[in-house]
């Protein structure tokens, strides 16, 4: 069990219904957030590209944000899912600073927050909160390991991509180009 | 420790980056509370709305915590609006109902008109005053100098209140400020108007023509779910824009049009569609009228003479009506939504229906579906008064096509010296912020001045509000009924919007301040139910439902009554015209002194150092009205002015800097905006988000933040056949220091 997602670039339009959904579903206080959208564009006019990407915690299967922490509070749950403990997390902010994607945030309460991949709706069979909304369906939730899984048969089919590879993160959140 | 901003701007800023959703702002009220944050929370009960945020009116669920506060909404499943899919706007649906700077009780007031000097009123107090206006104003002018200006799901209520006082003047801005050029268009060469939601098959479209319509910006939930599907299956699309728009990047051909020159495009590739034979010569043998002479006035519209109007490539337009015949009829040029651009509109869409025509796409799989709507019974009311005069009255041999009523024409109506013979002397204003919706302000501030009665219904302090008299704080429609949505789509289906909690402060229901106010006026009659449930019930049990099955589904659909969503091949069909045939040329426009053919006619250019003003939308917001939704601004909280690089260097422009705007007639924007120097845009034109740049103090979180679009829309070119407002005419340059310099705290 390895639990992934893939971001389909070129069906995102950038609307970031994925970042409110988190917000509410998750509890975000209004001026955090646990994801968001980057879009990056390139070219001159008129000959013009833009690439649209919904960004959030990569779940890296090398995590930096794990080693770092002092604590043990963020550890690799089942399926690979990146975690922090909020009663273990101390606030010292060093796998903020560890993490070459920026997927974390100091929670006004004192502890570190993150992207869960939505742990609580998928151990119920529901997909994420940002992957269930999402309203061009470019966000594909699964296990890679089964190659059934919409996004194992997804990643099959498209070119994909990770971000900032060359960090040795092992990230399991793709990219469709 | 760095956070999410500083990252973005070192690596990919300078790329071309930027950041569109989330932030680290510090919040200056975030509501949720401490100990609830974090904490997971089971949802024990859930009750069905449709969402009032946009006019998409998708249906879902609310979601409680155990303590019975909101907790979050998502979409319902069954619904065709949404598939389960709410967008970001009504995901944020909740900060309506959560936003601390609510109307809060009714307000009366004692300064001077605009004063904004009000003083808190009992409901009672305020109908009082309401009605005695009201009586006043039918004894000295009659019942039709009462206007309602009106959107949303009170329109229904007050709608009712104002035909039972004696008025037909009830104006919905959606229409000459938005839809109705396109609404009289499709009408007049169909029969039929193209609906809300769009009756547009994209889903199975071979290629989606866009003409200025950004969608996926403009976040019109089913068709962008469906413009994704389309994408997933290959189909084509065909963006034409002047700004590089979001669509545009998803499209395989782009065609960076210069601003007001779409008729010439249009014409030239009808002309290409019938010159090479392109079109379908069945369908237009069985279905159109006017073919010949259409094939006449188009004939010398070569793409080489559209090049130099439009600057696109005659190659390019050659190629882009080969893909539009190659699709056929699954093809589907976009009639758009907001058409109001140039006064020509209902010109330009025509020449869009015309198109469609010759395709074949209307009525056909991949095109055009037809609706179905279910025939929900209105529980039967006493006769409306028959009004004397109407409001096209004062407008003798004006707007002859429109089927609407038009906003702006009840606002000229109100000015004595336009209309010394029928004055409008009282407005109910519900659910519309006139003073940001309207262009030309001037104008609605003098009528205002000229008013016995401006009452205005809301549920936040909007613009309008500090204008009224009398202010009416509605609850936001997660705390009420409404009457059942029954709109027209692929399968007839109806849904139910119920409070998932009680109205918040002293706010009310729509349905029960327009019952209330009818009370003191002498005309409970028209609402005989004391709650709106009751009426509900009525109704769904007439359709085999009842009140306690759409507690429990929130939609519920049908089945057509035949398997007929697409014309059979050789179908007979007798269009709704006066025809009966598709009419590519109508005599009926000739006889009234119109075009019977659309024909291109030059705009103005933006004279030296001004830029076209353009304007659109974002899909975190719905115009102005969700600028202070706390969970949407988070998202966006200003918008800014997209200006080419080439114009930047020329006035010597910095990203992020901030600029004030003149237009051509000196007025120059109340709040200075951000720029965002991008090659996404042309050179002859800027581009804002509209709905930005409030100027009403109580709305704490959009104050000031960016510049009013509105504000600098004071050239109105009016559409003669229904009108419209056309507001793309205007021409900015920019202000770069401000003596009296402003900046909101």
């Amino acid at each position: 069990m390895r639990y992934g997602m893939a971001v389909d670039t070129r069906k995102c339009v950038g609307c970031s219904d994925c970042v409110v959904a988190c917000q509410t579903e998750n509890n975000v206080p209004i001026g955090y957030c646990r994801e968001w959208v980057v879009e990056v564009m390139d070219g001159t006019y008129p000959q013009l590209e833009i690439e649209i990407r919904s960004e959030r915690c990569n779940h890296c299967d090398n995590a930096p944000c794990v080693r770092c922490c002092p604590t043990g509070a963020s550890h690799v749950a089942e399926g690979g899912i990146v975690l922090v403990k909020p009663g273990k997390c101390i606030g010292c902010g060093a796998c903020i600073a560890s993490c070459p994607y920026d997927a974390r945030y100091p929670h006004p309460d004192g502890y570190v927050d993150k992207c869960t991949f939505c742990i609580h709706r998928i151990k119920n069979g529901l997909k994420p909160a940002c992957a269930a909304v999402c309203p061009t369906k470019c966000i594909y939730f699964g296990d890679l390991d089964d190659p059934n899984s919409e996004v194992s048969v997804v990643l099959k089919k498209r070119k994909s991509k990770t971000l900032i590879p060359e960090a040795g993160t092992v990230p399991m959140l793709y990219f469709l180009i | 420790m760095t956070n999410r901003r500083d990252f973005i701007k070192i690596t990919a800023y300078g790329a071309g980056a930027v950041i569109m959703g989330g932030g680290f702002f510090q919040a200056l009220k975030a509501f949720s509370s401490p100990e609830k944050a974090g904490k997971l929370t089971v949802d024990f009960t859930r009750t069905p709305t449709y969402c009032e945020v946009c006019f998409w009116k998708c249906a879902g669920w609310v979601y409680k915590n155990q303590d019975g506060s909101i907790w979050k909404i998502v979409g319902n499943d069954e619904d065709q609006h949404c598939n389960g899919r709410f967008c970001p706007r009504g995901t944020g649906g909740i900060g309506m109902y959560y936003d601390g700077d609510r109307l809060k009780t009714p307000l009366i007031r004692t300064g001077e008109r605009g004063s904004q000097v009000f003083r808190e009123a009992g409901w009672d107090e305020a109908f009082e005053y309401i009605a005695s206006k009201m009586q006043l104003i039918k004894e000295t002018y009659g019942p039709e100098s009462m206007a309602l200006f009106t959107h949303g799901s009170g329109t229904v209520y007050f709608n009712t209140l104002m035909r039972a006082y004696g008025s037909e003047n009830v104006a919905e801005p959606s229409y000459a400020q938005c839809r109705g050029p396109r609404d009289e268009a499709f009408l007049w060469t169909f029969g039929e108007e193209a609906y809300s939601p769009e009756i547009t098959d994209i889903r199975d479209t071979r290629c989606l023509v866009l003409i200025g319509s950004h969608i996926g910006e403009n976040m019109h939930n089913g068709q962008v779910q469906e413009m994704s599907d389309a994408i997933d299956k290959g189909a084509t699309i065909i963006t034409v824009d002047p700004r590089f728009s979001t669509a545009a990047s998803k499209s395989k051909y782009w065609l960076p049009i210069k601003p007001a020159t779409d008729i010439a495009l249009l014409l030239t590739w009808i002309n290409e569609i019938i010159t090479n034979g392109y079109y379908d010569k069945k369908y237009v043998e069985q279905y159109c009228l006017g073919f010949d002479q259409l094939a006449e006035h188009v004939k010398t519209y070569t793409p080489e003479w559209a090049y130099g109007i439009t600057t696109i490539t005659p190659d390019l337009i050659r190629k882009t009506a080969r893909e539009m015949a190659d699709a056929a009829p699954a093809v589907i040029v976009h009639p758009g939504r907001h058409v109001t651009w140039y006064g020509d509109d209902t010109q330009r869409v025509r020449a869009v229906a015309i198109l469609n025509a010759l395709l074949g796409s209307w009525g056909r799989r991949g095109g055009f579906y037809r609706p179905a709507k279910l025939n929900v019974p209105s529980y039967p009311l006493p006769e409306f008064p028959l009004p004397s005069r109407v409001w096209q009255d004062a407008f003798p041999g004006k707007f002859s096509v429109a089927m609407g009523v038009v906003s702006n024409a009840l606002i000229d109506a109100s000015i004595p010296e336009n209309n010394p013979a029928f004055p409008v002397k009282g407005w109910i204003v519900s659910g519309t912020n006139l003073i940001n919706t309207i262009p030309d302000q001037p104008t609605t501030l003098k009528a205002i001045q000229n008013l016995d009665l401006l009452v205005a219904i809301d549920t936040m302090p909007m613009e309008i509000t500090g204008w009224a008299d009398v202010v009416l704080p509605e609850c936001t429609y997660l705390e009420r009924y409404d009457a059942l949505r029954i709109s027209p789509h692929r399968k007839p289906a109806v849904a139910l919007r119920m409070p998932a909690a009680g109205p918040m402060y002293n706010s009310k229901p729509g349905y029960w301040i327009a019952r209330e106010l009818s009370k003191k006026l002498g005309m409970e009659g028209y609402f005989p139910f004391e709650k709106q449930e009751e009426l509900l019930d009525w109704q769904l049990k007439q359709i085999g439902s009842s009140l306690d099955e759409m507690k429990k589904a929130g939609v519920k659909t049908f089945e057509r009554d035949a398997d007929d969503l697409y014309f059979m091949p050789d179908e007979p069909v007798l269009f709704p015209t006066d025809s009966g045939k598709i009419e590519l040329y109508s005599a009926y426009f000739g006889q009234l002194g119109f075009d019977p053919m659309p024909v291109y006619t030059p705009h103005e250019e933006p004279p030296e150092g001004f830029y076209r003003l353009n304007y659109g939308r974002a899909p975190a917001h719905t115009f102005g009205r969700t600028a202070n939704n706390p969970n949407l601004t988070d998202l966006m909280d200003e918008n800014s002015l997209w200006v080419n690089p080439k114009v930047a260097n020329l006035w010597g422009l910095s990203n992020d800097q901030y600029i004030w705007l003149q237009n051509q007639d000196g007025v120059v924007s109340e709040f200075p905006i951000k720029i965002r120097i991008t090659e996404r845009i042309r050179w002859d034109s800027v581009y804002m988000v509209h709905g930005f740049g409030h100027a009403q103090k109580q709305m704490k979180r959009c104050f000031g933040r960016g510049a009013s679009d509105t504000q600098l829309i004071t050239r109105v070119m009016v559409d003669p056949l229904m009108g419209g407002t056309g507001m793309r005419g205007n021409f900015v340059t920019f202000i770069i220091e401000k003596a009296d310099r402003e900046v909101a705290s």
